[in-house]
């Protein structure tokens, strides 16, 4: 087979005129209460309309023109990366909704229980234009709480949802003893001790806690979250103003928080006595020193691009030698994005935090690989 | 010099063409707006999202957010050929003797003339669909390859494989080559008569606007900061040349292209709004027109080769007389 090549050289694109438009990813099994949540936000009285893509129309009694019926399409890209899949469906919609803006104000992407949020996540990522004119927002998943553990027995993407997610609706938690509820919170923080956690009933949650959050944006999460990454520090006493894993508290039961223990470094995953055989991903928190941009950039790539099938979610921020700014990261498998977000205050600790949720990761090879970037 | 008509829309134009010499430009709102005399207006869906012109030249095809097909004729009337609430309808064609096909998720539908209706379904989403230029085969891009149907008739289906998303797909005039875009950057083709592959990589971004040259001797396309133009007279097509690249702006790149009927020479739109000619033979340019307000999104020339009607992402949209 003999081949034609172009040699167009990659300038960029030009920028699109307006702001970027939030998404909203929600994942759960079927029986979380995805379609109570969805109806909550699109009857809510909060004056921002919402393009809504769906698997099925079911049973969202509403009628709305903005809500569009897609085939979860996963297209595995032909680059050579083995974990870099899109959602073909949403590209389509997404490039068919944003050539009539001022129509809504953000999208809500509902994905089938058994969707792997992965591709969802990748498509903001990976297509040029659906990035250009779009900003992942935040996964949020539902769990159902007398469900859970049956899920985590009989599959692994009710796993991957949990370990995926920015922010976790512990949701039909009245149909649960409070130890119970306890039990599966303990099991949804050992699989992702990052999120924020809410306990619901019938999905009744102020919508300000799940829309609008800038997760996945990273000068916005560290403003939304002044302790983003701070929840494992021995030393982190929340404020008043740190929604972070603090839901608990108000259901005024007692619950050992492992995010103040007392060890750094350490596998969330061995933090609880709940035993929880049928959890696979793990979190792995690193902390170090100032590091060497020139060794820490290509340990990063090269731990992606070699454990990247395994790694859900990477976030890390970074103190660079003799750089006067905070740097941030944020990953997805082999995705890697990277920006400075605001100039270290005086007296602040100049202290580098990594951490990764995924499967199968080497605690140790991951430190050492770390403290080597000094 | 060429004169501009301008014609300032609100909203996205997705389809620009002359429907027997008359100027019209299909909207994403689902507004038909059309230059007869002055500006005229047909409605034809809530929210338009694909449009083609039939092979006849004397109406544009339609689908729509509100899972219709219409119909539009020369003088704005529009007539509704298909409807399946709330499917959106992503992909047109226009095939011989009056007959549609049209897409919405994971079936692709061939209607004739008479208002028969056939349904194919994959097991993968149609992105595009196509006529070959004789015949009733419809050729459907899905994920990995081409699926290519004898409509009207019950035989099976012959598939093309080529790993990767293909979103768009078409025949080159001859009918001797079967061309896919991809959602990774690159155009891939076969050679109908061996199935052999072509692989037209490259692109810095998708290809989304393609038009073959007189005779179809070569191929136009956007994705670069120059039109990308693959020779396709030769036996093998462009397999082991080097396309053309003309009018190469470095930091613009290239959203429409429009083969003129008669010459050698295109319409290259940018993705500031800048229209440029230029011919193949010395890569000559001429500008004509400046940067607007968004991306030229479609380009067609008359029959004659002495207008073109553009379209933008934006709604600043028009005609340019270059005989003045």
């Amino acid at each position: 087979m003999s081949q034609a090549e172009a040699t167009a050289s990659a300038p960029e694109a030009s920028t699109q005129a307006g702001a970027p438009i939030p998404v909203t990813v929600l994942t759960g099994y079927l029986g979380s209460g995805k379609t109570t949540l969805l109806n909550r936000i699109l009857t809510g009285n909060h004056g921002k309309r919402y393009a809504v893509i769906v698997n099925e129309f079911g049973e969202i009694g509403i009628d709305n023109d903005l809500i569009v019926e897609s085939d979860e399409e996963i297209y595995e890209m032909n680059n050579g990366c083995i974990c870099c899949t899109v959602r073909g469906d949403l590209i389509r919609v997404v490039e068919g909704l944003m050539r009539r803006p001022g129509r809504f104000d953000a999208i809500i992407v509902e994905t089938t229980g058994l969707a792997d949020p992965v591709p969802v996540a990748q498509t903001f990522f990976m297509d040029d234009d659906v990035r250009t004119k779009t900003t992942l927002d935040a996964v949020v998943a539902l769990v159902d709480a007398k469900h859970l553990p049956l899920r985590l027995k009989d599959s692994r993407e009710a796993e991957d949802q949990i370990a995926f997610a920015d922010v976790v609706l512990l949701n039909k938690t009245d149909l649960v003893s409070p130890e119970e509820a306890d039990k599966v919170e303990a099991t949804i923080r050992a699989i992702n001790p990052y999120a924020t956690v809410y306990r619901t009933e019938r999905a009744e949650i102020p919508l300000d806690k799940v829309l609008d959050r800038g997760a996945f944006d990273l000068k916005r999460a560290l403003e939304n979250d002044p302790h983003f990454l701070d929840h494992d520090h021995p030393d982190h006493v929340c404020g008043p103003d740190c929604d972070h894993d603090h839901h608990h508290h108000d259901h005024g039961h007692h619950h050992h928080d492992h995010d103040h223990h007392d060890h750094h470094d350490h596998h969330h995953h061995h933090d609880h006595a709940s035993p929880i055989h049928d959890v696979t991903v793990t979190s792995v928190s690193l902390r170090s020193g100032e590091v060497d941009p020139g060794k820490f950039f290509p340990w990063v790539q090269k731990i992606t691009q070699e454990q990247g099938p395994n790694i859900l979610r990477l976030k890390g921020i970074i103190a660079f030698k003799n750089d006067p700014e905070r740097y941030v990261v944020q990953g997805v498998h082999m995705i890697i994005e990277g920006d400075h977000q605001r100039a270290w205050k005086d007296g602040e600790k100049r202290e580098s935090r990594l951490v990764f949720i995924g499967r199968e990761l080497d605690h140790d090879a991951l430190k050492a690989g770390f403290e080597n970037c000094k | 010099m060429p004169t501009i008509a301008p014609l300032d829309l609100t909203g996205h134009c997705v389809l620009a063409r002359f429907v027997s010499g008359i100027p019209f430009f299909a909207l994403a709102d689902g507004a038909i707006h059309r230059l007869d005399n002055g500006h005229k207006v047909s409605e034809a869906h809530d929210g338009l999202l694909c449009a083609t012109r039939s092979t006849d030249g004397k109406s544009l095809l339609t689908g729509g957010e509100d899972g219709r097909v219409c119909r539009v004729a020369v003088d704005g009337n529009v007539e509704e050929l298909a409807s399946n609430p709330r499917k959106w309808m992503t992909a047109i064609a226009s095939g011989p003797q009056g007959s549609v096909a049209y897409a919405s998720g994971r079936s692709a539908w061939v209607r004739e003339a008479s208002g028969k209706v056939q349904e194919f379904q994959h097991p993968r989403s149609v992105e595009g669909v196509a006529f070959a230029p004789k015949g009733m085969r419809l050729a459907v891009a899905r994920y990995n390859g081409v699926t290519l149907h004898w409509a009207a008739t019950t035989s099976k289906p012959v598939e093309f494989e080529w790993k990767g998303a293909h979103t768009g797909v078409m025949f080159s005039p001859d009918g001797r080559f079967l061309v896919t875009a991809m959602q990774e950057n690159a155009l891939h083709g076969w050679r109908l008569d061996d199935n052999k592959h072509m692989r037209m990589t490259g692109y810095p971004s998708k290809v989304k606007d393609w038009s073959w040259s007189v005779k179809g001797k070569w191929l136009a396309t956007s994705g670069a900061p120059a039109a990308v133009i693959w020779p396709f007279s030769g036996k093998d097509g462009p397999m082991g040349k080097a396309p053309l690249e003309l009018g190469f702006r470095g930091d613009v790149m290239v959203s429409a292209v429009a083969c003129h009927p008669l010459e050698d020479i295109a319409a290259i739109g940018y993705s500031d709004g800048m229209i440029l000619v230029v011919r193949f033979t010395d890569q000559k340019e001429v500008l004509l027109r400046r940067p607007g307000k968004g991306a030229v999104t479609s380009m067609d020339w008359d029959d004659t080769g002495r207008r073109l009607v553009f379209g933008s992402q934006s709604g600043d949209c028009g005609v340019v007389d270059i005989s003045a």
